[in-house]
């Protein structure tokens, strides 16, 4: 086994455990490379099919190709598709575009709360009906006990410190300083009433691995991420009024890789794109109130 | 690319012996610096003039990782001609024991580092018993700073032999010994010349010396169930096996055996998506089977190939424990215990040996296990699950106990103990001889009863129309003037069982009550009744031993979930209830517990 599939293997398992473990059971998908491999983990998993919802956080400030790719293959692969939202913020324009909060509150309110409020079915979700080819109100409300996300270790200082399952209290706060042991393959899957927790199944890949994987399954990803003739591609995907291409002249995925290799984002973060991560506090004050 | 070979090193070690210092140094000689990092700090150190350390340069790296907040177990990347290492740098405070034992247990290597001046400390020790016990086979120790000890080998030595001393007394036989003085460099990337009487390897020699674990694929095959798949909603009839491969090897046409079950199949294909065709698999894939036949399997057992060395199976085991609960680990309590797949409850039955953490002591009288105290003791599941021994099989021998939600121990199983009394039997023994009847003989009670007294458990998978069943049924034995009581599952779990609240590791506790409930019941002549959903051959044996010296009946209805155990009686799921009603009633005639039975 080479490492890619070391890092499969442990990825499946992962997921399978989650999928034993948690009655309700959700996976969040961003549209990113990331999760779009994690999707593609999940079929592997089971056999080609995807047996757990996939919930997406719609801002409406998403890439419109992004949200065209989501629904494509919400229909293709047969995916219980669902999707969130903070219909009160934008109803009331409380965003950054609007120009009435800052980059830190916007995240805080299209994403933090909407993922909150859907996880814990508070507020509406939608769900893809694949007869009627559009999304209708879901029925289900149950608070989701196991969401799978896929953060991994190498992204981010605070990402670096997560377990493969990592409890969430009742207020939805993650204790850095006091998290459960994982002895050899064996997590926490077990839960208090009102807790839940995150699993990470891609705490272990790097960007390059990623890049990697998604060649050798040939897994389609959304066309930002290449070099459509302005060279500039983007590393890292979110809404457009606050996500920054990087120059770069990768076309394909071995280019992305040969670039990766070159070491020319050595020194630069992969998020650096992302302006909220350099705003006061920063993806970790993010993270601590429920973000990815 | 793709091939380029990774592993996991942790690094270990009382605090301030050194451990930043040599894992600064290590990216420093390796080159695996953020462009002008070194440069940086070494600046810095000048401007505040106090003197450069290597430590300050994982320091700075933490603090960027870390965005202000206290890194717990860092990761740092760094690599040789030789491979890819991910060096896990796990805390020395004991506070972050939790930390250290997540970091050791992904690791397939440890460096442990001794300060030469300030000797073995207690960490020294401590984080040496637990590398041993996560199984981590390699360890190289890394006597430190012998610049402060004069780069004396006799220092070295005696250090050394210390240390092999303590080492084998907790089975540990460590690959070798290198002097550094990580500050200075001595002995890091370079042979040092201030040591010439040394003649081992560096460290970044001794690191491209460590193997990865390939002799995994030679051992026995070892399979833990994780789950059965079947997506028939999505037009997909296979029924698949799913795990991960624990050891050895498998392929299409093989026999396989499932253990505890004893059920026996072959298997019939090797399953994946978006690979070519697999007639195959070995240790650490994850994969899927499907079986020659259908057989009703569940998850957590032990699919095996029977012609190889097969593993134990058993309810009570010694084992070596590591506890890290806030509460101490208790007799009398149960805990739910995770190996492998399989997970049962499980209570400690005997403390045979321990080490204390606070002054690591051995005392062989303690009465409970503490906190980060190293425990040799008798472990007992509720039912039995099959294991190796970790002298057999290491990944199918370990094992983690879940109190109140949280892992709160972890160990590996030194020895199957089956052969001996439980903790049940002992109990029931116990119970019996002390069993103060009245003055009314059951005997006596039948005949003014018109009936004998009777356990009747109907069980089957939820849905199969088990419950209005055996509600019918006790309306008509009450219709035909016999004592009958049918009991709700549900009405305990709010009443009786209300203590034990939604916990999933009190299943044997609320199997228990139910069998004492039916020892009262039947011992006050009533014919008992009751459903169990998805009992298995352990539940049965449990309620049967339990409400000794009574007799139980067990009706089953659809699959035949039972691997030994035979029915009573085998009834179809979603049937005619009139019709099952008479064919319980008739079993009761040809049993002799009731006479005649009238619609």
């Amino acid at each position: 086994m080479d490492h890619l599939d070391k890092l499969e293997a442990q990825s499946v398992y992962i997921l399978r455990e989650a999928y034993r473990e948690f009655k309700s059971l959700c996976m969040l998908w961003s549209i990113g490379k990331d999760s779009t491999v994690m999707l593609w983990l999940a079929r592997k998993a089971f056999f080609g099919h995807v047996p757990i919802p996939l919930v997406h956080i719609d801002t409406h400030y998403k890439i419109p190709e992004m949200i065209e790719y989501r629904d494509r293959f919400a229909l293709e692969w047969n995916l219980n598709m669902i999707y969130g939202e903070n219909s009160e913020a934008l109803a009331e324009k409380l965003t950054f575009p609007d120009g009435n909060t800052d980059r830190i509150t916007c995240c805080k309110y299209l994403k933090s709360e909407a993922l909150k409020h859907t996880l814990s079915g508070e507020w509406p979700r939608y769900r893809m009906d694949h007869e009627q080819r559009r999304y209708v109100v879901d029925k289900g409300r149950d608070p989701y006990t196991g969401v799978i996300v896929g953060v991994r270790a190498d992204e981010e200082g605070s990402r670096s410190k997560e377990r493969y399952f990592s409890p969430r209290d009742k207020d939805n706060v993650w204790d850095v300083g006091d998290q459960p042991p994982e002895f050899w393959n064996q997590f926490k899957t077990d839960f208090a009433p009102g807790t839940h927790v995150r699993i990470h199944p891609l705490l272990d890949w790097t960007e390059q691995n990623i890049w990697e994987y998604v060649e050798r399954e040939k897994i389609p990803v959304v066309s930002l991420y290449f070099n459509q003739g302005a060279s500039t591609r983007y590393r890292s995907l979110g809404c457009y009024p606050c996500t920054n291409p990087v120059l770069s002249d990768a076309r394909t995925v071995p280019e992305i890789i040969d670039e990766l290799k070159s070491g020319k984002f050595s020194n630069i973060a992969e998020r650096s794109g992302r302006a909220q991560d350099s705003e006061d506090g920063g993806l970790e004050t993010l993270r601590r109130d429920g973000y990815m | 690319m793709n091939g380029r070979a990774q592993m996991n090193i942790v690094i270990v070690g009382h605090v301030d012996h050194g451990k930043s210092t040599v894992i600064g140094r290590l990216l420093a000689d390796t080159g695996s610096l953020p462009q002008g990092k070194l440069e940086a700090i070494k600046e810095s150190c000048r401007r505040n003039s106090k003197p450069f350390e290597y430590a300050f340069l994982l320091d700075a790296l933490k603090d960027e990782q870390a965005q202000g907040i206290t890194i717990d177990m860092a990761r740092c990347f760094f690599n040789t001609a030789a491979r890819d290492y991910i060096i896990i740098d796990a805390p020395g405070h004991i506070e972050f024991l939790k930390n250290m034992i997540t970091g050791a247990s992904r690791a397939e290597a440890a460096l442990l580092v001794i300060d030469a001046d300030e000797g073995i400390k207690e960490n020294s020790k401590r984080h040496g018993q637990m590398v041993s016990m996560l199984g981590v086979k390699q360890v190289t120790v890394l006597v430190n700073k012998m610049d402060l000890a004069g780069f004396s080998e006799d220092v070295f030595e005696k250090l050394k032999a210390d240390y092999t001393d303590f080492l084998s007394r907790i089975k540990v036989t460590p690959v070798s010994f290198i002097p550094v003085s990580a500050r200075e460099g001595d002995n890091i990337a370079s042979l040092s010349e201030r040591m010439a009487w040394y003649k081992g390897s560096t460290v970044l020699e001794q690191l491209d010396q460590f193997t990865s674990d390939k002799e995994l694929q030679e051992k026995p095959f070892r399979f833990p169930v994780q789950d059965i798949y079947k997506f028939t909603r999505s037009n997909d009839d296979r029924r698949i096996v799913a795990g991960t491969v624990a050891a050895g090897s498998i392929q299409v046409g093989d026999e396989v055996l499932f253990l505890p079950s004893g059920k026996q199949s072959a298997i019939q294909s090797v399953e994946s998506f978006n690979t070519s065709p697999k007639h195959f698999a070995s240790a650490g894939e994850a994969s899927g089977f499907t079986l020659a036949t259908q057989i009703y399997v569940r998850p957590g057992e032990l699919m095996v190939n029977p012609a190889e060395p097969l593993p134990e199976v058993g309810n009570r085991f010694r084992v070596n424990l590591f506890w890290l609960g806030r509460a101490p680990m208790i007799k009398q309590k149960e805990y739910k215990l995770k190996l492998g797949s399989a997970r049962s409850t499980v209570k400690l039955a005997e403390i045979c040996n321990t080490l204390d953490a606070s002054d690591l002591s051995y005392s062989k009288s303690k009465q409970q296990i503490d906190c980060r105290d190293v425990s040799e003791c008798i472990l007992e599941t509720s039912r039995p699950i099959a294991f190796d021994t970790t002298s057999a099989s290491e990944s199918t021998g370990r094992f983690v106990i879940i109190d109140n939600y949280e892992i709160a121990g972890g160990g590996i199983v030194v020895e199957n103990l089956s052969a001996g009394e439980s903790l049940l039997q002992q109990h029931i023994r116990d119970r019996e001889n002390k069993w103060e009847a009245g003055l009314v003989r059951a005997e006596q009670r039948a005949e003014v009863n018109r009936h004998r007294a009777k356990f009747i458990v109907f069980t089957g998978a939820p849905g199969t129309g088990k419950r209005a069943v055996a509600k019918a049924f006790e309306q008509g034995l009450f219709q035909n003037g016999m004592n009958a009581y049918y009991l709700g599952v549900a009405n305990i779990d709010r009443g009786l069982d209300a203590d034990l609240g939604s916990q999933s590791d009190s299943a044997g506790e609320r199997l228990r009550r139910i069998g004492e409930l039916a020892r009262i019941f039947t011992d006050a002549g009533l014919i008992f009744i009751t459903t169990i959903d998805d009992a298995d051959d352990y539940d049965i044996e449990t309620l049967k031993l339990l409400n000794e010296p009574n007799d139980i009946l067990v009706v089953n209805h659809g699959e035949n979930g039972f691997s030994r155990f035979q029915p009573d009686l085998q009834l179809v799921a979603g049937g005619a209830v009139a019709d099952a009603v008479h064919l319980v009633a008739d079993l009761l005639k040809t049993k002799e517990i009731i006479i005649d039975y009238q619609i």
